[in-house]
């Protein structure tokens, strides 16, 4: 477990390559998958070779000191001041703050869209009546993120302190990110026919810029979100969850989860039972890198299959007995 | 016998019933296009952030490039292996690979939201991204496609450069171009082929990378880290069942007779192919024991028998039987079963298996969708047609050549 972290801190030189992390522990994990991977290079017809260093695209920046959330379900009252607060800073139009006392918006789940970057849902505890918990749903912001390994122009990008951002010049509207996302929070402005964006929490990049907290973080009144570096969030979750083991489940969701996210999560229940999605420790991207870049490694495998598809004709060529039946 | 066949520009009338009925459809897949392009992609779509991905990927474009690996199957086999007596079929399966990936390059137009943006990958790089790859290597490969349909250009046209009028003083600069291009193409044809088919391996297997990373959102039965080598067994072992679907179409509608001796070995060629993708297919999901999940009766695993059972286990063993690969019907429907089945299994992969944990009811391709996947079929049928009236594509005895070999021997 600890080993991950160690992975993580000592990974700054190493990490700017993408793959980096195939040559860490979480390969293991994937033995089997390697193995499958393996034998796919072989039955493709191509050289099988390792795929632990190639590494192209956007660079991934992993920080140490790059900024989290904590989110505390346990502490969020509900209010959806965030929600609001959200709109107002990425110029998106909102309802004035009065409207979101509204609590009938509870009644039915509901997930980021194009209109609202992050929103609050509610849910009744299994075991104890009449107790509920809040959850604040947005981008996670990986630490290697699917998006950014998955988007056909490099769009996507992992900033140094945490954000997972998008860029609208490069952007082709092909919503790969959507389907590669384990959290399934991109949207896309499916309405509009120029420019339709990809819109998604962006940890308030623009603000951050010029000094200030993340919106939601902000607004906040009951400071159920703690915004600082990710390294001291974790301690922090730890340490509340083991000076309140009652009031907690011993579980800091996002500290491992597909490689581990800097919005970070405690809970009063279950994660499943928060429609948390249940998720390996591996990167979400880590599989398909591995298969596209052992496809692809020096380009050696294309580059064989050419000359072995040339001997092959050059031997067909000079070989008279080549029009005999099949 | 081989000898004897020569590919000629077929001369029929175009316009027949069943050529209007193609051009209506199409016409009314363009009302629903200019819908998408006017108000955006949901006014014409049933795609929402849960559903990012539907029929135009899943059948247009997935399907597209993979029901158009004819072209580089039959290259390989005529070609590579340089087995001549295949040459009848070379022609018809480029035309028909050249036209179903310029239909898939169209296909990625309409989907992402920013058309006009389409050129982006080629100088905005991304090297992790399987869709990056996919996308490189089909245009790449399209070229290539070009390329290789050149010299049925060149063949068809020089000494019959006739334009009038304001263009005539075109014909001889025009004439010589050609001449030159086929003086330089039938010397470095081989190094396009050789491409076409390294191409096609690879972006054929990269498609099926591309779910990969869908993880947990993707339905067990599809979801494994084999697909690009399923994906790559399936679009080889679709390849001749391909042509012999267009052969035996084409027959039929230019009213000649069916090549059988060339389809039978085609269909006969097919089931080791077959065979292999369908014990990686089951062997696949002994391994990672997703056999329990059939057992669910949802439509996952419905859609999934009906995909293994009629796409592959049917028509492998029609395949295998002397009385199916002699005879036109039923060597027809088993090699339509192939290509179903493969379209289904792209269709699947993309849309049937894709389950995402928050949904708020399941996609259906909406009635414009449909329309515009109609719409783009039927304009590719149109094409297809007048191409091979247009360019010598198509096979068919010729009498000057029959004979002369005759008496030839003889004298």
């Amino acid at each position: 477990m600890k080993g991950l972290l160690d992975t993580v801190a000592a990974g700054r030189a190493a990490l700017p390559q993408t793959t980096g992390y195939c040559r860490g522990k979480s390969m293991k994990k994937i033995d089997r998958r390697a193995f499958l991977k393996r034998s796919l290079s072989i039955g493709a017809g191509l050289t099988g070779l390792s795929a632990a260093c190639a590494s192209a695209g956007p660079k991934n920046i992993l920080s140490t000191e790059r900024m989290g959330v904590l989110v505390d379900t346990t502490v969020c009252i509900g209010c959806r001041n965030c929600e609001w607060a959200c709109k107002q800073a990425h110029e998106i139009p909102t309802a004035p703050i009065e409207t979101y006392e509204d609590k009938s918006v509870f009644d039915a789940m509901r997930r980021p869209d194009d209109k609202a970057l992050t929103v609050v849902n509610r849910y009744a505890d299994r075991t104890r009546p009449g107790v509920s918990h809040a959850v604040k749903v947005q981008c996670m912001h990986c630490a290697r993120p699917a998006c950014v390994s998955a988007c056909i122009v490099g769009a996507l990008s992992k900033q140094e302190n945490g954000a997972v951002v998008w860029d609208t010049a490069k952007c082709i509207g092909c919503r790969y990110c959507m389907v590669a996302c384990p959290f399934q929070i991109p949207a896309f402005e499916y309405h509009k026919a120029l420019q339709p964006r990809i819109m998604k929490c962006d940890f308030c990049f623009e603000r951050r810029k010029c000094g200030k907290l993340p919106a939601c973080v902000d607004i906040c009144p009951v400071e159920a979100l703690t915004y600082g570096p990710r390294e001291d969030l974790v301690g922090i979750a730890r340490s509340r969850v083991r000076r309140f083991p009652k009031r907690y489940v011993n579980h800091v969701f996002g500290e491992y989860e597909v490689g581990g996210t800097d919005w970070l999560y405690l809970a009063g229940a279950a994660f499943a039972d928060l429609q948390f999605p249940k998720l390996g420790q591996n990167p979400a991207p880590g599989v398909s890198e591995s298969i596209q870049h052992g496809i692809f490694a020096y380009f050696i495998p294309p580059v064989s299959l050419y000359a072995l598809l040339g001997v092959l004709m050059w031997i067909s060529k000079h070989n008279p007995k080549t029009d005999e039946g099949a | 016998m081989q000898a004897l066949m020569r590919p000629t520009p077929m001369r029929v009338k175009f316009v027949t019933p069943g050529v209007v009925v193609l051009i209506l459809l199409a016409l009314n897949g363009l009302v629903f296009l200019a819908g998408r392009f006017l108000f955006g992609i949901g006014a014409v779509t049933n795609l929402d952030n849960q559903y990012p991905w539907g029929l135009w990927i899943g059948l247009d474009v997935a399907a597209g490039v993979a029901l158009a690996a004819g072209g580089f199957t039959t290259a390989a086999l005529a070609h590579i292996l340089r087995r001549e007596e295949y040459n009848v079929v070379v022609r018809p399966a480029l035309l028909t690979a050249m036209l179903g990936y310029t239909f898939v390059a169209f296909g990625v137009m309409i989907d992402i939201g920013r058309s006009y943006y389409i050129w982006h990958p080629i100088v905005m790089w991304n090297g992790n991204s399987a869709l990056f790859e996919v996308g490189i290597c089909v245009v790449i490969y399209v070229t290539v496609l070009y390329i290789e349909f050149l010299p049925v250009v060149t063949e068809r046209f020089i000494g019959q450069m006739r334009l009038w009028g304001a263009l005539a003083w075109l014909n001889q600069p025009v004439d010589r171009l050609l001449r030159s291009l086929d003086r330089g193409l039938s010397k470095t044809l081989f190094v396009f082929v050789i491409a076409g088919v390294v191409l096609s391996t690879l972006h054929q297997s990269s498609l099926g990378t591309l779910m990969i990373i869908a993880g947990p959102k993707m339905h067990p039965l599809w979801q494994t880290p084999i697909l690009p080598l399923l994906f790559l067994l399936s679009a080889i072992s679709v390849g001749f069942p391909m042509v012999i679907v267009e052969s035996l179409l084409a027959a039929r509608s230019f009213g000649l007779k069916p090549e059988m001796a060339v389809l039978s070995r085609l269909g006969w060629m097919t089931t080791p192919l077959l065979g292999v993708y369908l014990a990686f297919k089951i062997g696949d999901m002994f391994v990672r024991k997703t056999f329990v999940h059939l057992a669910e009766l949802d439509l996952q695993s419905v859609m999934f028998v009906v995909e293994v059972l009629a796409g592959v286990v049917l028509p492998l063993r029609m395949l295998l039987m002397r009385r199916v690969l002699k005879s036109p019907a039923l060597l027809f429907t088993a090699a339509m079963l192939v290509v179903a089945g493969v379209a289904l299994n792209r269709f699947n992969n993309f849309v049937v298996a894709y389950t995402p944990p928050y949904s708020f009811g399941r996609y259906v391709p909406s009635f414009g969708e449909i329309s515009v996947t109609v719409g783009f079929i039927c304009m590719l049928a149109l094409l297809y047609r007048a191409a091979v009236m247009i360019f010598p594509v198509i096979s068919r005895p010729d009498r000057s050549l029959a004979p002369k070999d005759k008496f030839t021997v003889r004298g």
